[in-house]
């Protein structure tokens, strides 16, 4: 039996054995110098994985709360009484002529897909420790994950919205065709959002408690209690820098006939969310080396 | 042959002390850091030391300049004491954390078992923590449907397949979460520590799986305390220490070396200073020494000779009957067995206080050859309590010549076995081949 060198660091390199057919190496291990590339392909193959973590954070939140698949709609339901009561009651709000907790709600339905996608997307990676320590697969797999397991929630509120439609008697227009393409860039946004700071806060587990804080900020610095046509023109379209504004106006174009056509708006949105996206992604891969060693 | 499954060159990882023993820092622990360090950095200048004081952000080597190569279907080990770098080495290995420097080659689809149950969910069902374990160890859905019944089968828990696994023993945990993993079908399997689960009955059982594992031509790296694991499993091992490959060669001879490389080789071994030796209120061991014959003190043994083993200690209390006694271990750390004072003279009496001896002759032609590792100790018979065991108190080696009057006869080569007896044998001669009776009554025994 040969023993392979151990006994000295450059024993192999003096015996470069031939061998009979050279395979090449299915993987280096090597280390990597800053910016790295994003391995989509990777991802594609770990799929399945993708799904089984979705899964099994569907069936936990569920498991785990005695009213269950309730929450999904207790929560927009009454931030939108709320808003109705004091917003659309109180203050006198203006809703772009459609009912006020029909105007608040269709807007409350993706803004709570973000805003719990860009919580969970944030605390996942550090409240994954042992799977990140213990086992390798696409680290990119954990934040997007999280962002998707609130797809059920999110049927589930639209549902609710579907209802409240039939209570105010609003017919939705073809327009709600777009639908699916305002839920990906909220989807987009949120996951753009949730990978900064998932990266960020593996290194400061501060950012995991300012999310609140942002989440709050936002909710206000977009047109959900109230309609963007309260701003004039020049900054109505700079409004739409926030990819949310694009995701609510949309909302509200397609499923209610607000004439608040989104047209630039959310090209602008559709753009930042984009870059939030791109960047966030190389900036995880590039965090993401530290993180075992870290987290 | 010369069919490579794993090439590792020159790999080594280095850890910032800070950031591997904070399991995070904060913004503010940050700012602090540029603080401090700017302050000791200017008072350096001031002071125009180079300093020898531990600076912030000061590295180490967990891994350094490791290499080594792996064939197809081989089993190798990787022992060495804890901080050795072996779990670094398989963290690497299996992508977990990057290396700094050098690089591995891997021909073939990994698999890694750092621990078992990784991600399980209390909430879930066995059936569901088994999907989603596989999934996480890289196994797809369809392969876990087809291993399912396989699965649970070894688990041996199809009873309570569809309980929340919040509800199990921990026991029946163990036994989920390794089955899932022992159905893993990788051609590289890369194994930290995972054999210790479940009682000895289960845990013969995996010991079982692996070595099929092993025998199904699949290559397999495993880190283990379990010396006899190693030795059983792996026909080669590696011994880390300090972050370097230090030996590489067959697993008997390096778990041996391993073994015995932090225990002293001299046959003797006293602790002067009482207060601090082995014991306590009632007894403390002072010496311990393998003398021949002629009472010279000795580490290595002639096979055919026996050996005396003394152990000197202080009974401090008395009026105790007291029970001395030697474990014995072989280099692989299997047990040989444990020889319990039975001299009569103070077998059932109290023993007043003073400094007592007790010698224990073993036999020549009872141990293997090789290093053996002795613990003394010594219990109080009434109440029985151990009042001292001094674990790895002394090695020495039994020495087997080829001169022919040992139990290895005229044979050169590898004898098996943990003894080493010499038995009575006789042949003779039976019948020649054109004739067929075999005398009734008598066997014939051939040796191999």
């Amino acid at each position: 039996m040969q023993t392979q060198g151990c006994t000295g660091p450059r024993h192999v390199m003096a015996a470069p054995v031939p061998m009979p057919a050279a395979r090449l190496p299915v993987l280096r291990i090597a280390p990597s110098k800053g910016w790295v590339a994003l391995k989509l392909r990777e991802l594609w193959e770990y799929r399945e994985l993708l799904y089984f973590l979705v899964w099994r954070d569907v069936k936990v939140r569920y498991k785990q709360t005695a009213l269950g698949a309730a929450w999904a709609i207790i929560q927009p339901f009454f931030t939108m009484v709320v808003f109705s009561l004091f917003f659309g009651q109180l203050a006198k709000i203006p809703s772009d002529g459609v009912p006020y907790p029909i105007f608040s709600y269709a807007a409350l339905v993706p803004w709570m897909f973000f805003a719990h996608g860009m919580s969970q997307a944030t605390s996942k990676l550090v409240g994954s420790a042992d799977l990140v320590k213990k086992v390798y697969f696409p680290r990119l797999a954990i934040p997007i994950a999280a962002v998707l397991s609130g797809i059920v929630d999110f049927a589930l509120a639209f549902l609710v919205l579907l209802g409240m439609m039939l209570y105010y008697s609003v017919i939705p227009t073809f327009n709600a065709l777009w639908l699916p393409l305002l839920l990906l860039l909220a989807f987009t946004t949120s996951l753009g959002v949730g990978l900064w700071l998932s990266a960020m806060n593996v290194q400061y587990h501060d950012v995991q408690y300012t999310v609140p804080f942002l989440t709050q900020f936002w909710l206000f610095a977009t047109p959900i209690a109230y309609p963007s046509s309260l701003l004039p023109e020049p900054w109505h379209t700079l409004y739409g820098l926030n990819p949310m504004v694009g995701v609510v106006e949309g909302f509200r174009w397609a499923l209610l006939g607000t004439d608040t056509a989104p047209g630039p708006v959310i090209a602008f949105s559709a753009c930042i969310a984009l870059a939030l996206l791109i960047s966030g992604g190389f900036y995880f891969r590039r965090m993401e080396k530290t993180f075992a060693d870290v987290v | 042959m010369g069919d490579i499954a794993l090439r590792v060159e020159d790999l080594s990882k280095q850890y910032r002390i800070g950031s591997s023993r904070e399991a995070y820092k904060t913004l503010r622990d940050t700012f602090t850091d540029v603080v401090v360090s700017s302050f000791r950095r200017a008072g350096k200048l001031l002071h125009g030391r180079s300093g020898r004081a531990p600076e912030l952000g000061e590295t180490f080597w967990a891994l350094k300049d490791v290499s080594f190569e792996i064939k197809r279907g081989e089993v190798v080990g990787i022992i060495g004491y804890n901080g050795a770098g072996k779990s670094t080495l398989l963290k690497i290995l299996s992508r977990i954390t990057e290396p700094t420097e050098g690089y591995a080659d891997i021909y073939g689809r990994v698999g890694s078992l750092l621990e078992v149950g990784t991600g399980f969910h209390p909430e879930l069902t066995g059936r569901e923590n088994l999907y989603l374990n596989g999934a996480i160890l890289g196994m797809k859905r369809v392969e876990i449907t087809r291993k399912f019944d396989e699965i649970v089968a070894f688990a041996e828990i199809e009873r309570f397949i569809d309980t929340p696994v919040k509800h199990y023993s921990s026991g029946m945990y163990m036994r989920l979460a390794f089955a899932v993993a022992a159905h893993l079908e990788p051609e590289i399997l890369l194994v930290d520590e995972v054999l210790a689960v479940g009682d000895a009955r289960f845990q013969k059982k995996c010991l079982n799986k692996m070595q099929d594992v092993g025998q199904q031509g699949r290559t397999v790296l495993f880190v283990s305390h379990n010396m006899q694991a190693i030795t059983r499993l792996c026909q080669r091992a590696i011994l880390l220490d300090g972050g370097t490959a230090v030996q590489d060669g067959p697993s008997h001879q390096v778990v041996s070396s391993y073994l015995t490389s932090g225990i002293r080789t001299t046959g003797y071994r006293e602790w002067p200073d009482s207060p601090k030796a082995p014991g306590g209120e009632v007894a403390r061991l002072r010496s311990v020494r393998t003398c021949t014959e002629n009472g010279q003190i000795t580490d290595v043994v002639d096979i055919r000779c026996p050996l005396f083993i003394e152990m000197e200690y202080d009974v401090l209390r008395s009026g105790y009957i007291l029970l001395p006694y030697y474990d014995i271990y072989n280099g692989e750390g299997l047990s040989i067995f444990s020889t319990l004072d039975v001299d009569p003279e103070w077998r059932q009496r109290p023993r007043p206080k003073g400094r007592w001896i007790s010698i224990v002759e073993i036999p020549g032609n009872l141990l293997a050859e090789g290093t053996h590792v002795l613990a003394p100790g010594l219990s109080t018979l009434n109440p029985p309590v151990r009042q001292f065991q001094e674990n790895e108190a002394l090695a020495f080696h039994v020495v087997d010549s080829l001169e022919g009057n040992s139990a290895r006869g005229d044979w050169a080569g590898k004898v098996d076995g943990v003894i080493r007896p010499l038995l009575k044998w006789r042949t003779e001669f039976s019948s020649d081949l054109s004739g067929s009776t075999i005398r009734a009554g008598k066997a014939t025994v051939y040796r191999e």
